[in-house]
């Protein structure tokens, strides 16, 4: 097996391993277990930062193992995947190092991490699978890693939201496996390639691929959280604040978007898809689910719940570009998979450390936290600003080519979806700003757990993370422009499904 | 060249009579060794059949029609290969598992050496009565583990087991007996042309009769009453052994009568109502799973679901395009072994969990998963497999059946399998669930051996692998 065979499982392997030697320590050996997990954390950022400059250079990364007569294993890294996988690595480095901080004391760790791992490796391979039956197969396996996390704690509630989060995505994951299956059957193994495979079958085929799309979606649509499939997002925020941070930056949540990117993009292919009519119906899911999405987000009063809505309406976005005929809208809805990431999981982060250091849950609770814990709620503020669309934070970007998209493709109702939407992130999220920088505080803590000393206010471990994000999202707005940011990657990814285009 | 078929039945006699003999302490020590001997045959009469088809031992050196032929082609040895890699793990649990029982022991051993000389017999034989003789022995000796460790509940599934069986026998000697009427011959290999030259009304009687006592035997919904308290009363190494192996011994032979003996009568109507009946199982033994608060009963039920998509595989391969027919054989194929290896897995891991709590109720697990996490990972890896969800073996299988289905344009059966799955996955999770609750403050957790554990695991981890491996499995079926 050659090199460039041996990468993409070397991706799987770095956190596929350490988790299932994680599971066999004893709960003692926290030193071990962070180590093991470190390891393989840098290990995967290692072997993709080495990837991503080989991919830049025309590198062909692909692994194929045949499992039956016609159905093949695939991993593939072309530039979309890098996208993902670099986001998803990235972002569980960070969030590994947040969790060894969060976690300490707490029971069940070493299931906590080694299930953690696996939902990574299963993110990984839903990010590298290059046909769609491997994306089946790993998303099947995200559900499966990420049950016993939703139900970590325990306890009645969060057993309640296990239960609703299988019944939905084991329901969606039988759609799915009935599509792809269908799919199979019509025309082969459906490797994912730019520009979609399926224009090849005859108009004959019409009524069958319009029917397997509605499949595809609606089992996609519920990882994704597409109105009116999102009913357990916001019950499975009971999960401890790593997990809801990876599931709604990167784990869950963006497998469901991915995989929609990749029906539309390298199954159907844009031009085919839009030829049979089947992009609009999309768009307007979309809309309705970002309209949606950040009107419950208004009455929420839980800071978790609030940022649960706030992602079903965000997660939207990306849909709503790949809807969108153009390759503009296809650049906004693209970058804003790594844009929506690095925001929400600063918030999430941000949550959690209030929740850990403070007691503090709810939103009426936050009265004054801005003075007490300045750096966690400057991270905070650039999230929540990042997502409301300021320039030059990176939600400004997304927004911005998902409007030049709208435009170009004569939608302009998506312009007002876009600035109703941006109004709403503003009106749910700076109330949240004003009560943590401009309201006094009157009373005592909810339960301050981490007194403040040497102006010190929480863990660093817990603190470092949010700033890293925090910092990236300014960065990946401010310098947009340059060669090796995400925008830019997107743009060539662009410029391979639309053919007549030029960045 | 030495010729292994023989010695896959000799070897299983003679260790179960010198187990007899010798008391359980060495009849252990016996057992396997004689199953890494077994194992160890099989796969070479595999390798034999890969390099050169299908193979012919007259007994003897008496060839039929005067004496006794034993064959082998790919699906015998599928069969042999999951037979006896089932069956070597579940001999060091059983060792563990039976410590306090030396009387059950005394009897368990010689037992499953009859049985599985019986079913290694079955899967050799050429000619239909034989098989009646082979199918007889197997009954009689499942009967008797069912009863292994005495006790009025097991004592009574066992007599129920027995008359099922016995109907069973009975009606597949009656259509032999009406087939070597006709025909004046019983081997496989002979009958076969005949049969397809010309068909009297009275050889679809037999068929019927071969079928019917067959399905019985199998426990096709609505045949299926005997089959829970029989499997969730034994012993949880006895019910690992029936539920993964006995009946898939006589679904073996339904296949073998379906679509090599009786293929020029079969016929659309009756591969649909088989189906039908498959369908009827899949829904009505998950609902009942699902409703089950003991857990073997639980897992007992979940067999009954999951033969129900073995009888898919008919209408799958029955008069539609060759193409479809393989993937579908080979989907049911898989199936077979897929559930062979997570039933065995499951049921003895649930055997532990009710070792380490002294409870059979599905609330007497909670806290397993922090004390038995090992356990409840095999179960787990185990419930993949039964959910058919990948990777694991039962997805392969359930892959190819929906891609038969979808292909034919049969989507009724689609909608089977995928209801069905869901269902298994709301039973699985009943357990897994509970299991992840805080222990009681009176449960009290007995340290488990480790050979109540880990031979189990391999079991589950063979089902996973078999999803990324099935391909080897489907060049043996080929192999033909």
């Amino acid at each position: 097996m050659s090199l460039n065979e041996t990468l993409p499982l070397l991706v799987l392997a770095s956190s596929l391993l350490p988790g299932l030697i994680i599971f066999t320590l004893p709960e003692e050996r926290h030193g071990l277990r962070s180590l093991f997990n470190m390891v393989g954390a840098t290990l995967k950022l290692l072997v993709i930062v080495y990837m991503l400059r080989g991919v830049i250079h025309g590198e062909e990364y692909v692994f194929r193992h045949t499992i039956l007569p016609g159905l093949d294993l695939v991993f593939k890294a072309d530039a979309l995947a890098m996208l993902f996988v670099t986001l998803s690595a990235a972002l569980w480095f960070l969030t590994t190092l947040y969790a060894i901080g969060y976690m300490e004391g707490s029971p069940h760790r070493s299931r906590f991490f080694g299930f953690f791992s696996l939902c990574v490796t299963a993110t990984v391979g839903v990010a590298m699978a290059g046909n769609l039956f491997t994306f089946f197969v790993f998303y099947e396996l995200l559900t499966l890693s990420t049950y016993p996390l939703v139900v970590h704690r325990g306890n009645e509630q969060a057993m309640r939201a296990g239960q609703v989060y299988l019944l939905y995505t084991l329901g969606g994951g039988a759609l799915l496996l009935i599509g792809t299956v269908w799919l199979y059957s019509l025309a082969g193994q459906v490797e994912f390639t730019h520009g979609g495979v399926l224009a090849a079958l005859g108009p004959e085929y019409t009524g069958q691929l319009r029917v397997i799309f509605f499949l595809l979606i609606a089992g996609l649509g519920v990882k994704a959280a597409l109105v009116p499939l999102h009913g357990w997002l916001p019950l499975a925020m009971v999960a401890p604040a790593p997990v809801s941070a990876l599931l709604h930056a990167v784990a869950v949540v963006k497998a469901g978007a991915f995989g929609i990117v990749r029906v539309v993009n390298d199954v159907y292919g844009v031009e085919f898809a839009q030829s049979l009519h089947l992009l609009m119906p999309l768009t307007v899911m979309a809309s309705v689910t970002i309209i949606w999405g950040s009107l419950r987000a208004l009455f929420q009063d839980d800071l978790k719940r609030r940022l649960a809505y706030s992602t079903i309406s965000q997660v939207s976005y990306i849909t709503l570009g790949v809807s969108i005929f153009g390759p503009m809208a296809t650049i906004g809805g693209m970058v804003h998979l790594v844009h929506q990431g690095i925001m929400k999981i600063t918030l999430f982060f941000c949550a959690g450390i209030y929740a850990e250091t403070l007691g503090i849950h709810k939103i009426s609770e936050m009265d004054g936290v801005g003075r007490r814990m300045p750096w966690t709620t400057a991270a905070f503020t650039v999230g929540a600003f990042g997502m409301i669309g300021l320039p030059p934070l990176a939600g400004f970007i997304s927004k911005w080519y998902l409007g030049l998209g709208a435009l170009e493709a004569q939608m302009p109702w998506v312009i007002a979806v876009l600035l109703a939407s941006s109004l709403l992130n503003a009106a749910y999220f700076l109330p949240v700003l004003y009560r943590a920088w401009f309201q006094p505080r009157t009373e005592a803590w909810p339960e301050e757990l981490i007194p403040m000393h040497n102006g010190r206010e929480a863990a660093w471990l817990l603190l470092v993370p949010p700033l890293v994000t925090a910092a990236a999202t300014v960065l990946v707005g401010l310098f947009a422009a340059s060669a090796m940011s995400p925008l830019n990657w997107v743009k060539l990814i662009a410029a391979s499904e639309y053919l007549n285009w030029m960045p | 060249m030495f010729d292994p078929m023989p010695w896959l039945i000799l070897s299983p006699l003679i260790w179960a009579t010198l187990a007899f003999v010798h008391g359980p302490g060495r009849g252990a020590r016996l057992a396997v060794a004689g199953l890494i001997l077994q194992l160890a045959l099989a796969a070479m009469l595999a390798q034999q059949i890969v390099a050169g088809g299908v193979r012919v031992y007259a007994v003897g050196g008496w060839g039929a029609p005067l004496g006794i032929d034993l064959t082998a082609d790919g699906l015998s040895a599928v069969m042999l290969l999951l037979t006896q890699t089932v069956a070597l793990p579940l001999v060091f649990y059983a060792r563990a598992y039976f410590t306090d029982h030396a009387n059950s022991l005394r009897y368990f051993w010689p037992l499953t050496g009859y049985l599985l000389a019986a079913m290694n017999a079955l899967f050799l034989s050429a000619d239909v009565f034989n098989i009646y003789v082979t199918l007889e022995l197997l009954g009689l000796a499942a009967v008797g583990l069912v009863a292994v460790a005495g006790g009025a509940g097991p004592i009574t599934a066992a007599m129920r087991y027995l008359l099922a069986t016995l109907l069973g026998s009975g009606a597949y000697l009656l259509g032999v007996a009406l087939l070597y009427g006709v025909y004046g011959s019983v081997s496989l290999a002979a009958l076969t042309p005949l049969i397809a030259a010309d068909t009297p009304a009275v050889v679809s009687l037999a068929a019927a009769l071969m079928l019917l006592g067959m399905m019985l035997k199998t426990a096709l919904f609505p045949f299926h009453f005997w089959l829970p308290p029989a499997h969730g009363g034994a012993p949880a190494p006895v019910s690992a052994l029936l539920s993964a192996l006995v009946i898939k011994a006589s679904f073996y032979l339904i296949l073998r009568l379906w679509f090599d003996l009786f293929a020029p009568i079969t016929s659309v109507t009756a591969a649909q109502l088989l189906g039908a009946l498959g369908a009827g199982a899949v829904l009505w033994g998950s609902l009942l799973a699902l409703r089950q608060t003991h857990l073997k009963m639980l897992v007992a039920y979940s067999t009954v679901a999951q033969l129900g998509y073995l009888f898919l595989l008919f209408p799958l391969a029955t008069g539609v395009s060759a193409e479809v027919a393989a993937s579908a054989w080979q989907g049911g194929v898989l199936q077979v072994v897929a559930h062979g290896l997570a039933k065995a897995a499951m049921f003895a891991a649930v055997g532990a969990m009710i070792t380490a709590t002294g409870r059979d109720e599905i609330l007497g697990i909670a806290g397993v998963a922090a004390r038995l996490p090992l356990t409840l990972f095999t179960f787990a890896l185990a419930g993949v497999t039964i959910m058919g969800l990948p990777p694991s073996g039962g997805f392969a299988a359930k892959w190819l059946l929906l891609g038969a289905a979808l292909a034919s344009g049969q989507w009724w059966w689609v909608v089977v399998m995928v209801v069905g799955g869901l269902l298994s996955a709301a039973y699985v999770f009943k357990v897994l669930r509970q299991a992840f609750l805080p222990a009681e403050e009176a449960a009290n957790f007995k340290p488990l051996p480790r050979m109540l554990e880990w031979p189990v695991l391999l079991l589950a981890l063979a089902s996973l692998v078999l999803g990324l491996g099935g391909g080897e499995v489907l060049s043996l079926l080929g192999a033909a």
